[in-house]
């Protein structure tokens, strides 16, 4: 390569699958190009074309099609274009137009191939389809990739600032101002070596200490937040993200072994992503009314689709989402607390069914219980808790939530009874199941405390991780439960075919994908007594039990993924385009791509049902 | 607006030309230059094998300056093959002006190392034979080599140019504010080529070299063509 194209050298190596290239092959990508510029409007590709270049965009815009004509993607500077025909028969797969006026690099073939078999980064990269395929319309953008691939450790910039537990409090607002942290960890050095024990931040310091004048001679140790929640060094940023948003911190002490690395805030991850879904969450514990919390609601759907175009799993997607709905029901019991004063006896607020798991999306009714202690006296306390209970459901219907249609809220006397009772149902349905019961209480055994004396939640987390994996008749029912839903057999360009044979145009991709898998995986973790929630953290625990074949847990993972990700991106899509989201897809709206994988998850989903039929003897049928 | 750029030569036929030059050429080169040809004005510019060419020189009189560097890169409407790029510093015959070292980046061993114009005249000449070259000022780069060829080989060359300097001229013949729109205060239109460039959303090159001037008026000429000509615009109507 000549020294003087090193501008052009430069560009290409700013960009992925170029960045991390030997300087051999970048050269003969250089060498092989030839330029040219396009002028907005100007038909890039067009379908079923013979092409045999890689396009680079050097500068400006163009827009991918399917061949239904639909927008499939948007790419600008430093992005490609044309490889998928590229590596099937060099005709053009997707249509291209140029948005802006463009400049464009086109790499040969030849070079193309080249790549492909010395580059294992970059054959990864041009595979990859759903990289790009269930990227949004919107360009992508960097920083989302970064929180997916980057470890915590890079947002600490600074030694950890620790002090003794022993401290009082002016000592330790002192060694903050002079540190210029946000927070102190809180060391116990009665032992050999510190041991991490609490951390104070500077909304403590607001909220407990000054709020309350206290003394500054005050032990630091008692106002000091303990059982701390940490993240491991080799944690990626989105994995920090999603502890914040699930437990609703904001300062993460990074830890590695025995040892704190540091202390990773909010702040750090909202610089990262100004608009991320934890802003939206920070924006709601600063709501003082329901109206302020209506008025953010809005932007829930933005940070959603937002979420999908930056390439986040449907992990990610799920706990952002839960996090918000969580959020909003916390901020709707503090103000409720405020308004109709403390609770007369302690209570826990309980999440059920997707935003237990953190699988949440934007379309989602409200599914809610409250666990009483036991002291509760029905005639002298009901009164107050029906009527937090309605405020914060009433809350949760103005910020979008609807009202649960099966009645499973708090608001129903049912579902409002102390820890005793709790204790009496899930004995009930584990002991002595009925299919009829089970089918409508299913939804109880993905819960989780979310608001008071969570231990009360913990408690009955407990009772059914013991109970469940010993009950064969209750894994039984529950297991043919789990069969009722069953995924479409095939489908094809412009139906799905059913069982029987029948042909539809439509199908439901909660009822016949996402629903079927998280019911099954519901089953294998209670068979293993693991008190995770969340589907893909079920897979992990089932998958060391060894109740299934490592394989077939990550296959299961694999089809999840997709499944969930092909929803969460049509749903996106309608958002975008201004229509009420739903899970309903017509096999057109599909790429081939999507088409083909899709049916591959369905196998797996189909074939994890066998299984299940068979594990835990459910019978042949799916109306046994 | 007039579809055509103004020419001086305008009754002159470059195909004759270099059918009559062939003939009295000397120097193999030369003629080897003639034989290739030159398309008839009548071509439509997508059929037109093009050169950009770019000199660095030491001063803008090509009678007392020198060719310091020479970048080219061949090129079509339908694309600017980088891989056929060209890039060579030459070593001037008078001492490099201090001025000059600043604005090419090129240092005094580059100069020194650097072979004479008339010892790269072969990889030129494959270069500049059976194409039309295209330059950002028509004012250097002709004359340069001329005079350059004039002096070593005691022959002419003559040739047409496309100057994308010259389009834009054309294109923005108010370009100079009145006094009373200057007062008013009217910028001038630039039609530099960075700054040209910039109209047609090219990018910017951090680079400035000879090569990468090249390919920037090549990418500026592509621009221009689709955006205020055609590609079945005649090449007679662009040259110059």
């Amino acid at each position: 390569m000549q020294a003087e194209l090193l501008d052009i050298r430069n560009h290409i190596a700013q960009y992925p699958p170029f960045n991390d290239m030997p300087e051999e092959l970048l050269e003969r990508i250089v060498a092989g190009i030839e330029v040219v510029y396009c002028r907005a409007g100007t038909q890039i590709l067009e379908l079923g074309q013979s092409n045999h270049w890689l396009h680079y965009v050097r500068s400006g815009a163009v827009e991918i099609y399917r061949r239904s004509g639909e927008l499939y993607n948007r790419v600008g500077e430093g992005q490609i274009f044309g490889q998928f025909g590229l590596l099937m028969n060099k005709k053009v797969r997707f249509p291209v137009k140029a948005i802006e006026d463009s400049l464009i690099y086109k790499i040969p073939d030849e070079v193309f191939q080249y790549l492909w078999e010395q580059d294992e980064n970059f054959a990864d990269f041009v595979e990859t389809e759903d990289r790009s395929r269930l990227r949004s319309a919107i360009s992508r953008r960097e920083k989302s990739n970064e929180l997916m691939t980057a470890k915590v450790t890079r947002l600490i910039s600074r030694e950890p600032v620790s002090a003794p537990t022993t401290v009082r409090l002016q000592e330790a607002a002192r060694i903050m101002t002079e540190s210029g942290v946000s927070s102190l960890l809180l060391m116990d050095e009665s032992g050999d070596t510190p041991k991490l024990t609490g951390i104070i931040t500077d909304r403590d310091l607001r909220t407990r200490a000054v709020t309350h004048a206290l003394a500054s001679e005050t032990p630091i140790c008692e106002i000091m937040t303990e059982g701390l929640i940490t993240i491991s060094a080799r944690s990626f940023i989105f994995e920090a993200m999603l502890t914040m948003l699930h437990n609703n911190v904001h300062h993460l002490p990074v830890v590695e072994g025995d040892e704190v690395r540091g202390v990773v805030a909010l702040s750090d991850i909202v610089k990262y992503e100004s608009q991320s879904s934890l802003f939206l969450v920070s924006n709601i514990y600063q709501q003082k009314h329901v109206k302020g919390l209506k008025k953010v609601s809005l932007d829930v759907r933005d940070s959603f689709v937002r979420m999908v175009n930056e390439d986040a799993n449907s992990h990610m997607v799920g706990s952002a989402m839960a996090g918000i709905g969580r959020s909003f029901s916390q901020k709707l019991l503090e103000l409720g607390e405020e308004h109709l004063g403390p609770p007369p006896v302690p209570y826990c607020y309980m999440a059920l069914g997707s935003m237990a798991r953190d699988e949440q999306l934007v379309v989602t009714d409200q599914d809610n219980a409250m666990i009483l202690d036991d002291s509760f006296i029905p005639e002298q306390h009901d009164e107050y808790f029906l009527a937090l209970a309605k405020f914060v459901s009433d809350g949760l219907a103005e910020c979008g939530y609807t009202y649960c249609t099966g009645d499973i809220m708090a608001t129903n006397p049912k579902w409002r009874q102390p820890l005793k009772v709790w204790k009496q149902y899930f004995t009930q349905w584990i002991d002595s199941p009925n299919g009829e019961t089970l089918l409508n209480s299913n939804i109880f055994f993905d819960l989780d405390g979310i608001h008071g004396q969570t231990e009360l939640a913990e408690q009955l987390k407990t009772l059914i991780a013991d109970k469940a994996s010993s009950s064969q008749r209750f894994l039984t029912l529950l297991a043919r439960n789990a069969l009722n839903r069953t995924p479409p057999l095939g489908f094809f360009r412009t139906f799905v075919l059913e069982e029987d044979g029948k042909q539809q145009k439509t199908f439901n991709l909660k009822r016949r994908g996402t629903a079927p898998l998280s019911d099954l995986i519901r089953v294998h973790a209670l068979a293993c007594g693991a008190r995770s929630q969340n589907s893909f953290e079920r897979l992990r625990d089932i998958a060391k039990t060894k109740l299934l074949m490592e394989d077939d847990a990550s296959n299961l993972r694999d089809a999840l993924e997709f499944i969930s990700i092909v929803r969460i991106r049509h749903q996106a899509l309608a958002i975008e385009e201004g229509r009420e989201p739903d899970n309903n897809v017509r096999p057109e709206d599909l790429s081939p791509f999507e088409r083909s994988h899709l049916k591959d998850a369905f196998q797996v989903v189909s074939n994890a049902q066998k299984f299940l039929r068979f594990r835990y003897n459910a019978g042949g049928g799916r109306n046994v | 607006m007039s579809r055509t750029i103004k020419r001086r030569n305008s009754t002159q036929s470059w195909p004759e030309n270099y059918r009559a030059h062939a003939e009295q050429a000397v120097d193999a080169r030369v003629r080897g230059f003639y034989r290739a040809g030159c398309p008839s004005p009548d071509t439509p510019i997508r059929e037109v094998q093009l050169l950009a060419l770019d000199f660095e020189t030491t001063g803008l009189d090509a009678e007392q300056h020198s060719i310091v560097s020479i970048g080219l890169v061949p090129f079509t409407l339908a694309g600017i093959q980088l891989g056929n790029a060209w890039h060579q510093v030459v070593r001037p015959k008078l001492p490099l002006h201090q001025t000059s070292i600043t604005i090419h980046g090129i240092t005094h061993t580059d100069i020194d190392q650097a072979p004479d114009l008339e010892e790269v005249l072969d990889p030129l000449f494959q270069h500049l034979s059976g194409r039309i070259p295209v330059v950002h000022y028509r004012n250097i780069e002709r004359p340069f080599l001329n005079v350059a060829l004039q002096w070593r080989l005691k022959e002419e060359l003559r040739f047409p140019v496309i100057d994308t300097m010259a389009i834009e001229a054309h294109l923005h013949p108010d370009r100079n504010p009145s006094r009373w729109q200057k007062l008013m205060g009217k910028q001038p239109t630039s039609i530099r080529l960075p700054d040209s460039r910039t109209r047609y959303g090219l990018p910017h090159y951090a680079g400035h070299n000879a090569l990468i001037d090249a390919i920037a008026t090549a990418e500026l000429l592509q621009a221009q063509i689709l955006h205020h000509f055609s590609p079945d615009t005649p090449i007679g109507d662009l040259w110059v």
